[in-house]
């Protein structure tokens, strides 16, 4: 293992027990970032993108079973107590989701907030604490920070309050930033300010950053590694560029095409039928082969595809991997 | 979008209209000034952020909410003033599909019983086995099983209940089917289905959609015409290519130059308009050009004159006083960083 | 509303059945429902068999709850008067589930002047010591089992009208109605077929909590002896009639107070066990928290 790796997952399950029965949130994943690397992870509804970096990261829901082996900057997590495993987090990680009213808590002011975790993992005194909530504030561009930092979570635009609660997360410069659809609440023009914003961060701080989204094009733009998720399981894996140009598995390809694409003069969109699984109910052989264009043979049913690698570090669970252009 | 008399293919007409919410916090314009007509067979695109009020727009032509200036016309009929009884026979000729279809069907009823209701509201049904046999058809048109009919919605998948939202609207066979953001709530895969019944759809029965969206590629796909929305106001109107080729409004290049491409070089090296800060609130829109304080090419005349809707090439009009050279310009020099 | 043989009643029903203070209750109400439909030929013996050499006898196997000062059998009076408790129950819950829901729903639906209007009638009938207001009632109508009846009714419509209110404000934000609103769906269509349907499992708590309620008020009712009159037996009357030997003979009191404090029990059991397999927001919280993730 590298000596950057900051998080590293290996052989990850997650089980979730539900009155109707037992649900295989995620089946068996490995994917490590590295500082300074963007680690994409995308899927659709129930895929287990989600559920995978909360287990890795020690906040799945306590229903949850969880299962592999855990390394943040090469501690083995499950070897730890309770109680410095979470230090170790909240020292060396930090959150983004999707909603940032609910990171935020309504009654404290952002900067608190913010001030909060620097005085708990640094050790600041309160007023130092502030000092360092005006500075975070305007390393992620939210004016008059001086002002702002004694402002309610209610008093921010949407678009502000994601940018305080990134303030929030990388207070305390971490090593991970685990950003959980951080913009699917927010306005495309909002967006593109939050993903340029991070990318800049990410440069300046040499944060390793795993970036959960079902959004294809945001993806693109921020991404060096990406994992399609399917099912609770890696369904392709590899360097974005290799992975969207050269999809190989029918579930990436098809995912790709899915979007119209205003260039392109289509009157038909290509299409996945049926809807993706529900961990409740998940096929035995490839998740995908119910809905899959391939549909090989009755193999894809009864057996599950390995991961193999079909190119330098791009790998893919399918047992008919699209041809590549050299092929063709 | 015309200035001209009433088309007499016009679906439905808005003239002015302006719809205002008081709050505690003052007068909320959502929408404020806007026109519009739907031509017979279109697909008529309306694209906003939030706050741009581009669903109490729609919510407007089924008079779903109470304008506060101007006049809706459906079908050729002042429907304005019309009274609460009236108007429930306006809703047989206009039909409306929403967000989020889990929530918009009610988790008592069965499927077949939501299918069938515009029919028991209207009497289009004799008798309980022709209602039987229209939901039937309905479910086969939208693509579902006859026998989901006995379902309830929560034993169905997310892109199954919005066919059962499309089957509803369906049902009455109404004039315009406004389509409110009716793919924002599914998964990716599901969305390109979605797309493609109600584009089916169209062509099959000649129906007539407003489809109203924040997912500019979507409506690109959906509309034979498009209006862009800001802050109560269409900012800009046209054919899906003149809007995507040629924007002439700032903020519909800056939209555009937001929308994240699914190809990482590209998307990487793309010349991106980054606009700064938030929409402003409708409380308090600012004079002159609403889209100044965010325009990264506003001049001092933007705070002075209230642009209105001209026509830039045949069909493609823009509210800006600078319409077509500001894009130019803001084309010129991209700002790719945010930070200050 | 319409007949929804839905996965959620059935649900709600195998979950009853599973929380044994529920079943417990339900026993009794069934032993309750048995006694008031057929108590009169279940009684051992007459109601007013009065017999003089019997007087005031203590429990024994010919008279498990003794006799009373006319040597009537205590146990055939409470048997029967289980009927007259379960009829005034019924009958009056039955009035303030009809006027209550009526008024909650028109109120809360249409909002406005007339919410206002309804509401602030509702609140001043709350403010009123539920007691007291029911013997105001009677004093005006005169005293009698039908009057008890109404004004047990009357006491008890705010409670529906609140309930039913709060129901319906949230209903009436859901997209659903809307929906319905767009289709063209009248008013009271939507009053019936998507509001009322949606806001049955509280009123379905209410109910069965007031008739527990209902129950006691009229004990309490007759035992002022302004609801049912003598010689028909009620479980009130007779606890009043037995204050009087209540050294010398305490089962005339304390049968006919057993009888009253196990029924409001067993609807008690029954009305909070539903209260929490019915309520949409214990069952989502639940579901939510296994399904989390």
């Amino acid at each position: 293992m590298n000596d950057e790796t900051v998080l590293s997952v290996a052989d990850l399950t997650v089980t979730i027990g539900t009155r109707r029965g037992a649900a295989r949130a995620v089946a068996g994943v490995d994917w490590s970032v590295r500082a300074g690397e963007t680690l994409a992870l995308v899927g659709e509804s129930g895929s287990g993108k989600s559920m995978s970096v909360l287990a890795a990261t020690g906040l799945a829901p306590r229903a949850a079973r969880v299962t592999g082996d855990v390394r943040l900057l090469g501690t083995d997590l499950a070897a730890l107590s309770a109680a410095r495993r979470r230090r170790m987090r909240g020292r060396h990680v930090g959150f983004v989701f999707q909603d940032p009213m609910t990171s935020l808590n309504p009654v404290l002011t952002v900067g608190r907030q913010i001030g909060e975790a620097s005085e708990v993992h640094l050790g600041l005194t309160r007023r130092a604490a502030r000092a360092r909530a005006i500075e975070m504030l305007e390393l992620v561009g939210i004016p008059s920070a001086a002002e702002r930092v004694d402002a309610y979570p209610h008093q921010l635009s949407g678009g502000m309050r994601q940018r305080a609660v990134i303030a929030m997360a990388l207070v305390c410069e971490p090593d991970l930033l685990i950003a959980d659809e951080p913009t699917t609440a927010l306005d495309v023009t909002t967006q593109a300010q939050i993903v340029e914003l991070v990318a800049d961060l990410q440069r300046r701080l040499g944060t390793a950053v795993v970036w959960i989204s079902h959004d294809l094009g945001v993806v693109a733009g921020l991404a060096d590694t990406v994992a399609v998720m399917y099912g609770g399981r890696i369904v392709e894996q590899g360097a974005v560029d290799a992975v969207f140009a050269e999809p190989a598995h029918p579930y990436t390809a098809a995912l790709l095409a899915a979007r119209p694409d205003p260039d392109a003069n289509v009157t038909e969109l290509v299409t996945i039928p049926g809807t993706p699984p529900s961990p409740l109910e998940l096929p035995e052989g490839c998740a995908f082969w119910p809905r899959c264009s391939v549909r090989g043979d009755s193999r894809c049913e009864r057996e599950l595809p390995p991961l193999v690698p079909v190119a330098a570090g791009h790998q893919v669970r399918t047992f008919y991997p699209r041809q590549t252009r050299e092929d063709r | 979008m015309t200035g001209e008399s009433v088309a007499t293919d016009a679906v439905a007409e808005l003239t002015d209209l302006a719809v205002w919410f008081p709050t505690p916090a003052g007068m909320v314009h959502a929408v404020d000034g806007v026109s519009l007509t739907v031509r017979r067979g279109e697909t008529l695109g309306l694209v906003g952020e939030s706050g741009s009020g581009k669903s109490t727009t729609g919510l407007a032509l089924l008079r779903l909410v109470e304008p506060t200036a101007g006049t809706v016309q459906v079908a050729g009929q002042d429907v304005t003033r019309w009274s609460r009884r009236r108007l429930r026979r306006l809703r047989r000729r206009v039909a409306m599909v929403f967000q989020d279809p889990q929530a918009s069907l009610d988790p008592r009823h069965t499927v077949g019983a939501s299918i069938a209701e515009p029919l028991a509201v209207h009497r289009l049904a004799a008798s309980g086995t022709a209602r039987r046999d229209r939901v039937a058809e309905l479910l086969d048109l939208v693509g579902l099983r006859r026998d989901l009919a006995e379902r309830h919605p929560h034993e169905l998948s997310g892109g199954q209940r919005q066919r059962v939202g499309i089957a509803r609207a369906l049902a009455g066979e109404p004039d315009l089917i406004v389509l409110d953001e009716p793919i924002a709530s599914l998964d990716l895969s599901v969305q390109a289905q979605i797309m493609n019944l109600l584009r089916g759809l169209q062509r099959e029965l000649g129906l007539t959609y407003l489809f109203i969206a924040h997912d500019l590629a979507a409506v690109e796909h959906m509309s034979d015409r498009v209006a862009v929305m800001y802050l109560g106001r269409i900012v800009e109107s046209g054919t899906p290519a003149q809007i995507w080729r040629e924007p002439a409004h700032p903020y519909t290049a800056a939209l555009l130059s937001a929308v994240p491409v699914a190809d990482p070089p590209v998307q990487r090296s793309r010349q991106r308009i980054i606009l700064a800060g938030d929409v402003p609130s409708p409380i308090d829109p600012p004079t002159g050009c609403r889209f100044r304080t965010r325009c990264p090419q506003a001049r001092p005349d933007c705070a002075q004159t209230d642009p209105v809707l001209v026509e830039i090439s045949s069909g493609h009009q823009a509210a800006c006083l600078f319409a077509g050279g500001a894009v130019r310009a803001m084309r010129a020099q991209p700002t790719n960083a945010s930070s200050p | 509303m319409s007949g929804n043989g839905d996965s959620t009643s059935r649900r709600a029903l195998v979950a009853l059945g599973r929380d044994p203070l529920a079943v417990t209750g339900g026993v009794v109400l069934a032993l309750l429902v048995v006694a008031g439909l057929a108590g009169s030929w279940l009684a051992p013996a007459g109601i007013n068999e009065v017999d003089v050499d019997r007087m005031l006898q203590p429990p024994s196997w010919a008279h498990p709850f003794g006799t009373d000062e006319l040597g009537r059998d205590v146990f055939s009076r409470v048997l029967v008067a289980a009927r007259v408790s379960l009829q005034v129950g019924a009958v009056s819950v039955g009035i303030a589930l009809l006027a209550g829901v009526t008024l909650g729903l028109f109120a809360g639906y249409y909002q406005g002047w007339l919410d206002n209007v309804l509401m602030r009638c509702m609140d001043v009938l709350f403010a009123f010591p539920v007691l007291l207001l029911a013997v105001a009632i009677v004093a005006v109508l005169g005293p009698g089992l039908s009057t008890a009846m109404v004004a047990i009714g009357v006491v008890y419509t705010p409670i529906f009208a609140r309930v039913t209110r709060a129901g319906v404000l949230s209903v009436r934000e859901q997209v659903f109605v809307r929906a319905a609103v767009a289709t063209g769906a009248s008013d009271l269509r939507i009053m019936r077929r998507h509001v009322l349907p949606n806001i049955a499992a509280p009123l379905i708590v209410q109910t069965s909590l007031s008739l527990a309620f209902a129950i006691l008020s009229e004990a309490a009712l007759s035992f002022l002896g302004l609801g049912v009159q003598p010689p028909e037996p009620a479980w009130g009357r007779m606890l009043y009639d037995g204050r009087g030997f209540i050294t010398d003979a305490w089962w005339l009191g304390f049968f006919p107070g057993a009888a009253i404090f196990l029924t409001v029990l067993a609807f008690n059991l029954v009305g909070d066990a539903l209260r929490d397999v019915l309520d949409p927001r214990q069952l989502t919280v639940s579901e939510a928290r296994r399904n989390a993730g």
